[in-house]
Formats: C-alpha cells, sequence, structure tokens
C-alpha cells in the first residue's frame, strides 16, 4: 500500500501508522465549565471509544511517524483500499477548532 | 571445480579431462539415450555433469534439471506424498505438481524443488524425496495397498482422540509415511536481497502476448519492467513455433528482444517470478539470482525479493494445461501434451520413443506433428471427439495415424514408466496400445491467479470451457492466452492493445506501433474432465488426492468448494493446485449436478509460488533481524566488559562484571552499594527527549500531563505524568524549563516514539492555535545520570570553576546550562531517581564517550563505579519509584501513589475519563512494597498475593507482584506489586502464591519506599 503525504509524496506504508476514525471530535470542556459531570463523561465516552464501522470510504487517522511526523487525514475505502484523498488538517479532532494565528 | 558435495565424489572421467569440447559433447550426446541429435535450446557446445540419487548423467547447458533427465531417459522421479506411488514429470513449467527433488546438500539443501525450473548447471546434485531406502524400492508403498483408510478426511476421522496421542505418536508417524522433502537443519549461507522497483507499466510474462505489450509501452514512452520467470522470454513460442510477421517465432523473439533492450525505458527481469498483488500498485516478484549455480560468487545474493511499485500492470501469464483424470494417470510417462511438445522443440529431449495422445481439443494435436517431426512413433490419437480436427487431417493422412475415439481408462506400467494404455471406446470395447509415454490435453485454463489476488472471481466461458479473469485489481488487465486469447494472432494483437492502453493512461504520448501479425488457429474443445473406470484416477497429482475423494467429500456434505479444500486438500500443497483446482471442481459439479460456474471456485492468495522465507527475511536475520541502537557509550562500555541487555532496539549495559565476582547479583550489589556509600554513574541517553518550544509551551504541557508544568520557574525541573485519553497511565518523566519559551520533556526508554506521536497528534490534531513545536532530541543528548553522596565533589572535577555547585547554587530540582572545564556546554538537572544526591547531565551525543571517560577521571580519586540498568532498577525499586512494570497500561495516576498530582484546575488529556467510577473505586489495585518475611526468600515478579490462609484462586486473588531486586541496603528481597486496597494494608501479612515456580511463602505489604522513606538524602 502506498500513501501520498502531502509533504513527501508517496511513500510507503510502513512508514505510516494508523489510528483509525477520524469523525470523533474532542469534547472541549473546560474543567470549570460548570456542565454535569454525567454529560461530560458521556461526550468523553463517545470520543474515546464510539466508532462506526464502515464499509467503504471513511476519514481517518494516519501518522507519517517515518517522515515528517505529520498527522494525516486520508479518505480510504476499508474494502478496496483505495485512497481518495490525503491531506493535512489541522485541529479536526477538536470540537471547536481554532487555527494557528486566530 | 565441479562442486559436488553428495556422498558419491563424481568429478570427470579420465577419458573426458583430456578431450576436446567438441569430443566432449559427443560423449555427452552419447550417454543421453533420448537427446535428439539436433534442434532445441540447448548448447551441446557446453556438457554438464550432473547426478540424480547418486547416478552421474550428462546433460547440456539451456536443460533444466527436468529436460536432462528426460534427455537421459529417466521416467521415475519422485514417490508420491501419500501413496508413496511412483511418479514422473508431468510438465515443464512452474506449475509442475509432482517432479519435486531435493537439491544440494548440508547448510544447501533445499527439498521442493521443482525439476521443471531447476537450470542446470554443471555439478549439480538432486536426490528424489519422500522414500525409503530408494525410489525405486520404497517401503512405505504399502501405503498403496492400505489406500482404503487414506481416504478424504482420514486424518480428521482417525486421529481425534486421545489428544495427547496426536503429537506424541500420530503426528511424527505420519510426518514420516507421507510428506515431501526434508530441508535443511543448519544455517543458510547465502544472503538475500530486497529492493524496490518502479515502473508505469509492469508486464508479467514475456510470451508473445507480454513481449508485445512492452513492446507497445516501451515505444510509446512509459518506463516499463517485464518480468518473466523463465530463464529467457519467448514462453509458448519457445516451444511451439510458429509463424510471426513472416518470420519464424523464434526470430521474431530475438528482434523483440533487441528492440526491448534497446530502449533505455524498458527493463527486462528473467529469472523473476510475479508472486502477490498489493494494495496501491505494490507487486513482490522473485529473482532466481543465482540458483542457477551451485554457489553465489562472492558478495553475490542467492535470490532477490522485489517490490515493483507500477501505475499499470498488463499481466500476460500464460494459460496452464490441464490433465484428464483416468486410473493410471499418474504413471511416469504420462505427461501433459504442450510439456512433451516443450522437451521435444525447445530442449531437444523425447519423453518418449512412442508417444501416444490423448486429446479432448485441437491445440493437442501439435504434440502430434512435434513428434513426428522430431522423429519419433505416435502409437495412437485418442480423441474423443472422435475425429481429426481439419487443420490435422494432413498430418493424419500423410502418416497413417491412428486415430481412435473413446478415452483412456487404464495406463499399464510401474517404476519404469509407461508400457501401455488401455483405450475403452463408447460401446466400452476395450484395446490396448502399446507405447511408454502418454501426452495428455484436456484443454487450457487461463492463468488467472494474480487477477484473483484481491478477490476477484473468475467468469466461466463455455466455449473453450475455462475460466477467465474477473473484476482484476485496480490498475491491471491481463492479455493474451490469461485472458482466453489462445491463438498467436490474438495474443499479439491483444498484448500490444493492453500495452499501449497502459501507457496511455501513464501519459504516454509516444507511437505504441502495430501489434505483430500472425495467424489464429483453430481451438476447439469438447469438455472432459473424467474417464470413469475402476481403479485410482489422480486429481491433485501433489496431496494425492483421487477422483473418489472428491465424490467421497461430496457424498459426506462437503459441497462447498471450500468445503471441498481443507477436507480433502485439493490444492493445498506447494503447486497450490494449478493443474488440479478446476479439475476437481468440475468433478464436484458433476457430482452434485451443478454446473462448473455455479460451483465456483476456491479464493487465490498470494504467493502466486513458493518462496523461500530466507527470501522473505532478507537481510533481516541473526544480529541483522532488527536494527540496533547503541548509547554513546556504548563501545566505551564494552571496552569495560558490560553486559549488555536489549531494550527495544537499545542495547544498555545491565552491569559491569568485575575480576573475582561470581555472579550478576555480586556486580550489581557492589555497584549499588558504591552509589549508595560514593559515587557511581550510568548512561540513560536511551530516554526520550523532547525539545518543545514556543509561547504557549507552558500551556501545552499543562494540557498534556496531570500536573502543571506552566507554573514552573525557569531553571526548574519536574516530575510529570501523562495519561491517555481513557485515564490510564501513558508515561513519566522529568521535564525541565529551559528558558521562558524553551523546556526539555524526557520520556521512558520504551515510550519516547508513541510519546512523540501522541504529542504531535495533541498538537496538531487538538491544538493546531497554540504556539509551540516539538523537535525530537532523543539522538541529539548524551545523558548520564551521576549519583551519590560524593557526586557534587565528582562535578567540581568536571564543570567550570566559575559554576556554582552548592545545595543553594544548584538546588533539588534544579536545571540549567553549565560550561564544562573545557568549554562544552552541558544541561545539568539535579533530579535523582536513585534517591541519593544525583544529577543528570547531558551533552551533544558526539561528547558522549568522552564524558564516560572523564567521569572515570574526574571521580577517580572518589572510587567513582559505572552501574547498569540492573542497579539502576535496584535503586530505583527501594526507592518505591514505579517504572514500566507499575506502568503497564492498565494503572491509574492513583494506583500509582500519584493521584494527588491531578490538577483539579485545568483542563488535560485524560482527565474525564480517569474520574469514571472503575477507575476511582476504592478496591483497585495499587502500588505497594513487599517484603517477604524469611528474609532468605527470593521473591519472584509475577507471583500471585492472596490473603493469608485463602485457598489461592480467582476468587481470592488480590494482586501480584510487579518488580523485584535483592536490596542491598535491606539485606533482603525485596518488591513493589499491585494489591487490592494496598495502601490501607502496610504491615498486613499476605500469602505469595507462585504455581509457576511451585512456591508459596508469606509476605508483608509495606510502604513501597523501603529505604529513606523521608528523602532527606537526595536533597542533601
Ligand atoms: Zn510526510
Amino acid at each position: 500500500m502506498r500513501i501520498a503525504c502531502p509533504f513527501c509524496g508517496e511513500r510507503e506504508n510502513g512508514e505510516f501508522t494508523y489510528l483509525g476514525d477520524a469523525s470523533p471530535k474532542r469534547p472541549n470542556f473546560a474543567a470549570d465549565s460548570g456542565e454535569s459531570p454525567e454529560r461530560v463523561e458521556d461526550a468523553f465516552y463517545d470520543y474515546v471509544y464510539l466508532r462506526d464501522n464502515v464499509a467503504g470510504f471513511m476519514r481517518e487517522y494516519w501518522y507519517h511517524g517515518g517522515g515528517c511526523r505529520s498527522w494525516l487525514i486520508a479518505e480510504r475505502n476499508t474494502v478496496t483500499h483505495e485512497f481518495r484523498s490525503v491531506i493535512a488538517a489541522p485541529g479536526v479532532g477538536a470540537a471547536n477548532p481554532v487555527q494557528a494565528g486566530e | 571445480m565441479s562442486g559436488y558435495t553428495g556422498s558419491e565424489p563424481l568429478g570427470r572421467t579420465a577419458a573426458l579431462e583430456g578431450s576436446t569440447p567438441s569430443a566432449r559433447s559427443q560423449a555427452a550426446s552419447a550417454s543421453q539415450s533420448h537427446r535428439l541429435r539436433s534442434g532445441g535450446l540447448i548448447d551441446r557446445q557446453q556438457p554438464l555433469q550432473f547426478s540424480f540419487d547418486g547416478k552421474v548423467m550428462s546433460g547440456f547447458a539451456g536443460d533444466t534439471l527436468a529436460s536432462a533427465l528426460v534427455a537421459n531417459g529417466v521416467k521415475l522421479v519422485a514417490r508420491s506424498f501419500k501413496y508413496h506411488r511412483p511418479r514422473g514429470i508431468i510438465t515443464a513449467g512452474s506449475e509442475e505438481p509432482s517432479a519435486l527433488v531435493e537439491m544440494r546438500s548440508g547448510a544447501r539443501k533445499e527439498p521442493n524443488t521443482r525439476a521443471t525450473t531447476q537450470e542446470l548447471y554443471d555439478g549439480l546434485v538432486a536426490q528424489s524425496q519422500n522414500r525409503w531406502p530408494s525410489l525405486r524400492r520404497d517401503f512405505m508403498s504399502i501405503n498403496q495397498l492400505a489406500a482404503p483408510i487414506f481416504v478424504a478426511g482420514f486424518y480428521y476421522k482417525t486421529f481425534m482422540w486421545p489428544a495427547k496421542f496426536w503429537e506424541k505418536v500420530y503426528e511424527p508417524l505420519i510426518r514420516r509415511a507421507a510428506g515431501l522433502g526434508k530441508s535443511a537443519e543448519l544455517p543458510d549461507p547465502d544472503h538475500y536481497d530486497k529492493a524496490w522497483a518502479h515502473c508505469d507499466v509492469l508486464v508479467v510474462g514475456g510470451g508473445a502476448a507480454g513481449l508485445s505489450a512492452a513492446l507497445a509501452a516501451g515505444r510509446a514512452g512509459s518506463r516499463v519492467i517485464l518480468v518473466e520467470e523463465d530463464v529467457r522470454v519467448g514462453g509458448r513460442l519457445l516451444s511451439d513455433g510458429g509463424e510471426i510477421d513472416g518470420m519464424h517465432a523464434e526470430e521474431w523473439v530475438r528482434r523483440a528482444t533487441g528492440e526491448l533492450a534497446s530502449l533505455p525505458n524498458v527493463r527486462v527481469m528473467v529469472r523473476t517470478a510475479l508472486f502477490g498483488v498489493y494494495d496501491g500498485g505494490v507487486y513482490t516478484a522473485l529473482e532466481r539470482v543465482n540458483d542457477h549455480v551451485p554457489v553465489p560468487a562472492p558478495h553475490q545474493v542467492r535470490q532477490r525479493l522485489w517490490r515493483i511499485v507500477a501505475k499499470r500492470s498488463v499481466v500476460t501469464a500464460g494459460a496452464i494445461e490441464r490433465p484428464i483424470v483416468f486410473p493410471g494417470n499418474d504413471r511416469p510417462g504420462v505427461m501433459m501434451a504442450s510439456a512433451v511438445r516443450t522437451y521435444v522443440n525447445r530442449f531437444a529431449a523425447m519423453p518418449g520413443k512412442r508417444v501416444a495422445l490423448f486429446t479432448n481439443n485441437d491445440d493437442g494435436w501439435r504434440t502430434v506433428e512435434a513428434i513426428q517431426q522430431a522423429g519419433g512413433d505416435i502409437a495412437a490419437v485418442i480423441d474423443p471427439r472422435g475425429k481429426v480436427p481439419a487443420e490435422y487431417q494432413a498430418l493424419a493422412d500423410l502418416s497413417d495415424l491412428r486415430v481412435l475415439s473413446g478415452g483412456v481408462s487404464d495406463v499399464k506400467g510401474g517404476v519404469d514408466g509407461v508400457r501401455g494404455v488401455i483405450v475403452t471406446d463408447g460401446n466400452g470395447r476395450k484395446q490396448q496400445i502399446d507405447a511408454d509415454c502418454l501426452a495428455v490435453s484436456g484443454g487450457w485454463n487461463p492463468n488467472v491467479g494474480l487477477s484473483c489476488f484481491h478477490r476477484g472471481k473468475p467468469v466461466w466461458r463455455d466455449d473453450i470451457a475455462a475460466f477467465i479473469p474477473g473484476d482484476a485489481p485496480r490498475g491491471m488487465v491481463m492479455a493474451g492466452a490469461a485472458r482466453g486469447e489462445f491463438s498467436l494472432g490474438a495474443c499479439l494483437r491483444d498484448g500490444h492493445a493492453a500495452g499501449a492502453a497502459a501507457a496511455a493512461e501513464c501519459g504516454a504520448s509516444g507511437n505504441a506501433g502495430e501489434a505483430s501479425e500472425a495467424g489464429d488457429e483453430t481451438y476447439a474443445i469438447s469438455p472432459l474432465w473424467q474417464v470413469k473406470a475402476k481403479g485410482k484416477a489422480f486429481v491433485d497429482f501433489q496431496h494425492d488426492v483421487t477422483a473418489s475423494d472428491v465424490t467421497l467429500a461430496q457424498r459426506e456434505g462437503f459441497e462447498s468448494v471450500e468445503h471441498l479444500k481443507r477436507y480433502t486438500t485439493l490444492g493445498m500443497a506447494t503447486d497450490q493446485g494449478k493443474t488440479s483446482n478446476i479439475t476437481g471442481l468440475a468433478i464436484m459439479a458433476d457430482a452434485t449436478g451443478r454446473t462448473i460456474p455455479q460451483t465456483g471456485t476456491t479464493i487465490y492468495r498470494p504467493p502466486y509460488a513458493p518462496v523461500a522465507i530466507g527470501a522473505l527475511a532478507g537481510h533481516h536475520r541473526d544480529e541483522n533481524f532488527h536494527a540496533w541502537r547503541l548509547t554513546p557509550s556504548h563501545h566505551w562500555a564494552a571496552a569495560r566488559g558490560a553486559v549488555f541487555v536489549d531494550t527495544g532496539l537499545w542495547k544498555r549495559a545491565q552491569w559491569y562484571p568485575q575480576p573475582g565476582e561470581n555472579d550478576w547479583l555480586e556486580s550489581v550489589t557492589r555497584e549499588v552499594l558504591a552509589v549508595r556509600n560514593g559515587v557511581g554513574f550510568c548512561d540513560v541517553s536511551t530516554l526520550g527527549k523532547v525539545d518543545v518550544r514556543g509561547a504557549d509551551a507552558g500551556t501545552f504541557l499543562d494540557r498534556v500531563y496531570i500536573n502543571a508544568f506552566s507554573s514552573l520557574g525557569v531553571g526548574k525541573a519536574r516530575y510529570g505524568l501523562m495519561l491517555r485519553e481513557d485515564g490510564i497511565v501513558m508515561d513519566d518523566g522529568t521535564t525541565s524549563r529551559i528558558a521562558e519559551d524553551h523546556y526539555f520533556l524526557t520520556t521512558t526508554t520504551a515510550k519516547a516514539g508513541p510519546v512523540m506521536a501522541h504529542l504531535e497528534f495533541c498538537r496538531q490534531v487538538l491544538w493546531p492555535e497554540l504556539d509551540v513545536q516539538l523537535s525530537s532530541a532523543s539522538d541529539q543528548w548524551a545523558q548520564f545520570s551521576i549519583a551519590g553522596p560524593n557526586t557534587r565533589k565528582l562535578l567540581q572535577e568536571l564543570v567550570d570553576p566559575s559554576e556554582d555547585m552548592s545545595n543553594e547554587g544548584f538546588p533539588f530540582m534544579g536545571a540549567r546550562e553549565v560550561k564544562l572545564r573545557g568549554g562544552v556546554t552541558a544541561r545539568l538537572f539535579r533530579i535523582s531517581f536513585s534517591g541519593e544526591i544525583a544529577f543528570e547531565i547531558s551533552v551533544p551525543a558526539r561528547y558522549g564517550a568522552a564524558m564516560a571517560q572523564n567521569l572515570m577521571i574526574a571521580g577517580r580519586d572518589l572510587g567513582v563505579t559505572p552501574y547498569g540498568t540492573e542497579a539502576l532498577g535496584v535503586m530505583r525499586i527501594e526507592k518505591g519509584h514505579v517504572a514500566g512494570p507499575e506502568l503497564n497500561g492498565t494503572t491509574t495516576a492513583d494506583d500509582l501513589g500519584l493521584g494527588k498530582m491531578m490538577s483539579k484546575k485545568k483542563d488535560f488529556i485524560g482527565r474525564v475519563m480517569a474520574g469514571r467510577e472503575a477507575l476511582t473505586a476504592p478496591d483497585r489495585q495499587v502500588v505497594v512494597g513487599i517484603k517477604p518475611i524469611d528474609v532468605k526468600r527470593r521473591l519472584r515478579s509475577g507471583a500471585h498475593v492472596v490473603p493469608k490462609g485463602a485457598i489461592p484462586g480467582p476468587q481470592t486473588d488480590q494482586g501480584y507482584v510487579t518488580s523485584v531486586c535483592y536490596s542491598p541496603m535491606l539485606e533482603q528481597w525485596i518488591g513493589l506489586g499491585l494489591v487490592e486496597r494496598g495502601r490501607e494494608r502496610f504491615g498486613e501479612i499476605v500469602r505469595i502464591h507462585d504455581p509457576l515456580r511451585s512456591e508459596d511463602y508469606e509476605a508483608e505489604i509495606c510502604n513501597p519506599v523501603f529505604y529513606d522513606p523521608e528523602g532527606a538524602r537526595q536533597r542533601g
């Protein structure tokens, strides 16, 4: 399998590590947000454990540890292993992402 | 020179030694009873000697072992897997199921080598296998008499009970009775390489279609790689000839090869078999670089494993002729019709003097022509269709050919091969035909394997009675005979079109030229899979699966092809059923009343052909199994006789034995006492190190550690603990603040990589708004821990006198840059793992070895002692510091006794999930100290903790011992453990139960800080 890192070009998949579904967003609850602990815990439970088992295209995290150390979002078909896109997407895991410089 | 290592050294005879090349080749020819006087792609000027089962024979350069055996009239070459039946050579290619031999000897011995693909070389030594005491008189052939018990599913039915008998009695017995060759038991002396190649268009197979495809794609200008498993390109053209563009096929191949060689964008790789297809256009191929010589030349590899990345591939892997199943179809001398032509035309070797042909299709008739032209006799042609195909009528007329309808119902013969063929016609009338070779053609199966490696299902084509490729993997097209286009003209056109299209898809814009032209010979076939008659009729020659095994499987309910395969082992041998799968499922279709496409095929998987483990391993064996990481002081430590331990990829000094010390414990105890009473040092460069920089570096660390780092003063160090998002501890380490916007973070040795990935995830994926950069500094710094009451004295010798090293000037948990005597700038951290006054000093890695030497010089008068990881571990256990065995992926911060570090004022990774009920339950197992009551007792990690007086078991189990050491300070074995409610139980006596080592004793639960619990020493 070959993965086209947007920074390094097409590389062997051995340079990458897979983390899985990139759709969960880390809940953004400050320690003193005043939210009920149950709601906070439920949100984190979702974030940490619940994943869809998709047969088809899904967005997933790949880490280019053997290259530029970028966390990438790959759109990959779990049935055919076809990659539709591989991009860097800063902040994609945050519930309310704030981009650099903002 | 000849390199014989077999039991019968042969060497050349004196007569041959002194003779001229032509005399030698004449002598060689004379000894080859079945060699034709002329023709063939062999070099009669280059005679080669070889031995098979100790018998010396000769062949010529260009021969395979199989063709040389044929030329010498050898029929019997193997004993079959299960019944030990005499077997011969069936094919002339890589699909060979039967002629497997043991090549070479000693460490280079290689079993199950196909004689049909083994190139002959001077001095080749081969043995038959699976026979005792000899091939002709094989004791185990009595298995044939016991054949009724060896039916399908025999192992499953017979050896089910008692289970323990299987391992000790049945399996060794069966292994001896049924099997293939024996592998070498010595380390492989050869080297194997791995390499990558990249191209636009990969052409698989160098026959007519493949050459045509490579020419088209190459002319168009794309980068082309053509792989061919054979020693030369040409495919069936080398055996069947023909006319292309008005020239003889052989000449066309020569010209095509020349043109390909002239194209700089084309690479032709022979002796290279493609065996796997992977995602994204990655293909694997095995190049047999030096299988055709006795021993690879110095610095040359035996085989090379290629991974080829191709945008497109054109698979022109041809077709495989299939046998017909009839009683006696495995007798030595029964051979595929196309193989007979290969031996005759390509190798000038006659498989028989009187050849009978059994064919159900037009293509088989070519064999008549080949035999007649070579001057052989055709005993008869048996064609169930009952008449001569129009194209071959002239042959029949000319030669008074005996043509019979019906089918072959038995083959007479034995170890010496075929003697006669029994033909039964449609009315049940039998007649015997004298023949010493039976050529068989049941039609051709397109070689669809590679197209099916991504679960593509082949599709049935009625007119050729065969499967053709279905959905091929992305980027792959099949062309020529592999796609069911059998005529030469069609192969050339199809290959050209596929090559040109593939090149265009890769962006090549050059002129692909025109396809070469040849005739379109007919291929009419009337399917015939089996002649039903009494006697053993083989489907899978290599696994000895008979037609009745298939029907038995059907009667017992194993009708699905996947069940059929596993129940009968059909197609599961080293040939993966290349000649048997389709026939087996056709017989199953017949038995169940379904059609062949309804019956379906089994799943095709790589490798297409056997690949040696050595080739897959490549250079990754022995000491190169994985990379080594050496600490900066490694060579210095090695010179002092250090014993090293593998820690991940690292080699770390474990202890430094001194003369007179009898065991490791003596050495380690000396090292511990030296540190506790004086001063010692230890290379801790293996710790992961990360430079964290930026205006938001402090905020970032606050979010990844459970404790605060933004509040850490510049010039200070702090111990930090990191959680995973699920609330479990991930890692720990000390982080120092070097400047307002610069922290230096350390991780454990084991987690250096994963922590870096985690930090990058947090930085990039969660909080891109933070102004923070990470860079790995693990390999940039050599780091040493210097510990013991005399540490400060040693450092005064090492650092520049201007540096204030007093307790006030460099307090506990201080961290700053210092200048060393000589001018090198180092980072110094006053942190302690041992519980003594201790510093960790970091210098650029290139100074690491010098630092070790300088520590010895600076501490000479203090008796400075280098210590290893073992002493480091003893001292951390004495101090109750947790490490890997406690940070084991199940423990929370509170389990480790570090719960108070968790900030309540900030959000951090893992905070919310760490608060879950089960992770904060009062009965969790927490870190405690454990001391055996009997001070002589050796504590061992892994032992279970149960309440005193309780019966050990899952109900009473309360935890286990995680880390142990002999404590020189306490003068007894001590340990840390994870024990239920442990912190409430200091002083309690518990039972330590160790069923693995049959030990059972009592111990006291105690404070995990065994030594200096107040921590006064490290602050002094
Ligand atoms: Zn990259």
